[in-house]
């Protein structure tokens, strides 16, 4: 595939504040294309809310945020969400494939319905993730690695140009984990910008090869053997960082 | 005999309107504001009453479509303030409005034929006194026909957007991030739900009409694993409902819409009690079997692990039981009686051998 030239993602002086007390300061980060990005930092550090201000999802205090420099609203379908797991309501009655198949819904647009070649291509999906034993499952029934899956999956089927991902191995075990991070890779091999909010700093160095410090202010980003220096994890973790490490 | 057929079908068409936008009232959590919607259109009966001086004017049904997105604005604007929560936020809108309509009637419309009973409660038996008649042909009842085009306007809502309902209702994030408005497709609910209320309080009373939407969906919600199947259900079960509800009515001459109402929570209970998997019967049998089953398991491992060693002699007899495993006696015997039955382990006087598939279960319960 061919990589545009231009930042996948610019964000310029983003500032998010809920009442008055702000979330995000004065945010600055550009994301080249082609890279798996880890936005790391501590809870409450704003991880979540960066992903959902470049989704349009949170209103924003100021700043300007482009995708290929173009606002979001025109680049809807070249970018894929994987949301938190626990921000849906599992027991709703559906299954496996016709959550997948939400992932076509973006380029269906209003009103028209998904047809024999959606379907297809979210079994195409569902089989890259390793879950075609359970395209039929009802979804309440998955293990929370299976539902990691599936949301992946999803994301997936959007067929995007950049991906942001929210915690996509939060509860899942360690082959789960191996899986995903393959796939992360993969489409990172052809040309897909990765986003990816991540809690574990042991493994950032092995999965990633781009990291974004964050902590309320942008502390650093770039390449992860550059960026991911201890001077830089003690200035976002504060006194905590001996905390963290021992997870 | 017409009174009667007329009389179902009102009913029927009414539950089966209810019936389907309940569905996603249900899914969203938000039946509540069903209950809200359908108290809080009273105001906006009345106001739209004093101008049209009609019970059944169309204007009445736009009017208290009104007010029930009013509510709903006035429970989301509170809401976002973050004083308070959701429940209260409602608990204090519909009332508010409601007793707004209540004074209103009680000073204004002291002698006219808009009584708080029949708001409440409504008053299916007489719905088909009430005839739409075009150029002097009586085309039937005003209730029949009006809850005919609120159930076509339902139905072509969701039919046409089934797939915004369904994204917006599981994952609201993905639908924003993807373009299709939550928010518009939210109030576009909200405003079927407001219709279909005023339509069906005539039938039923602006109490019963939350039975007729958050019952049958509810019923529905245990009976299926699929949203379009759901969809089905729901309608399918307010219809029965409606019917048997009728039916008993009419034979034991008491209220319809109370006995439809009841109707509609005995029908719920039966399907909470007997729907097989996640009923809750089969679910106290599910645990039954897995406690005898975890017992016989722990038989047999406990058999295994003095299999052949010199204590086993002593480890396997019956009557041993109750001291090794700490097991009452009546239960080592039923324990015992279960293993025996599902040939587990085999009896030789008063000792138990473990059989080649007791051995086997042994070992897969170790390896796990």
């Amino acid at each position: 595939m061919d990589v545009p030239k231009t930042n996948a993602i610019s964000v310029m002086d983003l500032t998010v504040a809920y009442h008055e007390t702000p979330v995000l300061w004065d945010i600055d980060l550009d994301v080249p294309p082609g890279v798996l990005l880890a936005i790391v930092g501590p809870n409450g550090a704003g991880k979540t809310t960066l992903i959902k201000a470049i989704l349009g999802l949170v209103r924003t205090a100021s700043g300007k945020i482009l995708i290929h420099n173009k606002p979001y609203e025109e680049q809807r379908k070249i970018v894929g969400y994987v949301p938190q797991r626990g921000s849906v309501d599992w027991d709703f009655p559906t299954n496996v494939l016709d959550v997948v198949m939400m992932g076509r819904y973006g380029s269906l647009g209003w009103i028209r319905r998904p047809r024999k070649n959606d379907r297809e291509l979210a079994m195409h999906a569902i089989e890259k993730v390793g879950m075609e034993k359970y395209s039929n499952r009802q979804i309440s029934q998955l293990s929370g690695g299976q539902q990691q899956r599936v949301f992946l999956a999803r994301a997936l089927v959007q067929d995007s140009n950049v991906y942001l991902m929210d915690e996509p191995f939060q509860g899942v075990d360690a082959t789960t984990e191996r899986a995903i991070v393959g796939l992360l890779q993969e489409l990172r091999e052809n040309g897909k910008t990765v986003v990816v909010v991540h809690h574990d700093l042991q493994t950032v160095s092995d999965y990633f090869d781009w990291v974004t410090l964050l902590n309320i202010r942008r502390i650093a980003s770039g390449p992860v053997q550059d960026t991911f220096t201890s001077e830089n994890l003690r200035e976002t973790y504060g006194g905590r960082i001996g905390f963290m490490k021992n997870r | 005999m017409q009174v009667h057929i007329e009389i179902l079908l009102i009913a029927i068409i009414t539950a089966s309107a209810c019936a389907l936008p309940g569905v996603f009232l249900v899914l969203r959590r938000m039946t509540l504001m069903s209950d809200a919607i359908s108290h809080a259109i009273l105001p906006g009966i009345v106001i739209a009453f004093f101008f049209t001086h009609s019970v059944s004017s169309p204007i009445l049904i736009l009017a208290a479509a009104g007010t029930g997105i009013l509510t709903v604005v006035l429970v989301e604007l509170l809401q976002k303030t973050e004083l308070i929560k959701e429940d209260a936020a409602i608990g204090l809108t519909f009332p508010a409005l409601f007793s707004i309509g209540v004074i209103l009637i009680s000073r204004y419309t002291r002698n006219v034929h808009l009584d708080i009973d029949a708001v409440l409660l409504g008053e299916l038996a007489y719905a088909p006194l009430s005839r739409l008649t075009v150029l002097g042909f009586d085309i039937g009842p005003v209730a029949l026909m009006v809850m005919t085009v609120i159930l076509i306007l339902n139905l072509a809502f969701i039919v046409m957007f089934y797939k915004e309902l369904k994204l917006v209702t599981f994952d609201v994030g993905l639908a924003a991030t993807l373009g299709f408005a939550p928010t518009l497709i939210h109030y576009g609910l909200m405003t079927l739900v407001s219709i279909t209320t005023v339509g069906a309080f005539d039938a039923v009373g602006s109490i019963l009409v939350v039975a007729l939407i958050a019952g049958p969906a509810a019923t529905a919600y245990l009976m299926t694993n699929s949203l379009a199947q759901m969809l089905f259900l729901s309608a399918g079960v307010g219809s029965v409902n409606a019917v048997i509800g009728y039916l008993l009515a009419y034979r034991f001459d008491v209220s319809i819409a109370g006995t439809i109402a009841t109707v509609t929570f005995l029908v719920f209970g039966i399907v909470f009690l007997l729907i097989p998997n996640r009923g809750l019967l089969s679910i106290a049998r599910r645990h039954l079997r897995q406690k005898w089953e975890f017992a016989q398991t722990m038989l047999v491992i406990h058999l295994l692990n003095h299999e052949g060693l010199p204590e086993a002699l002593d480890e396997s007899e019956i009557s041993h039981l109750y001291e090794h495993l700490q097991w009452e006696p009546t239960f080592a015997s039923k324990v015992v009686r279960y293993a025996l039955n599902n040939r587990c382990v085999s009896q030789n006087d008063s000792q138990l051998i473990l059989t080649d598939r007791g051995r086997t279960i042994a070992e897969q319960a170790l390896i796990q």
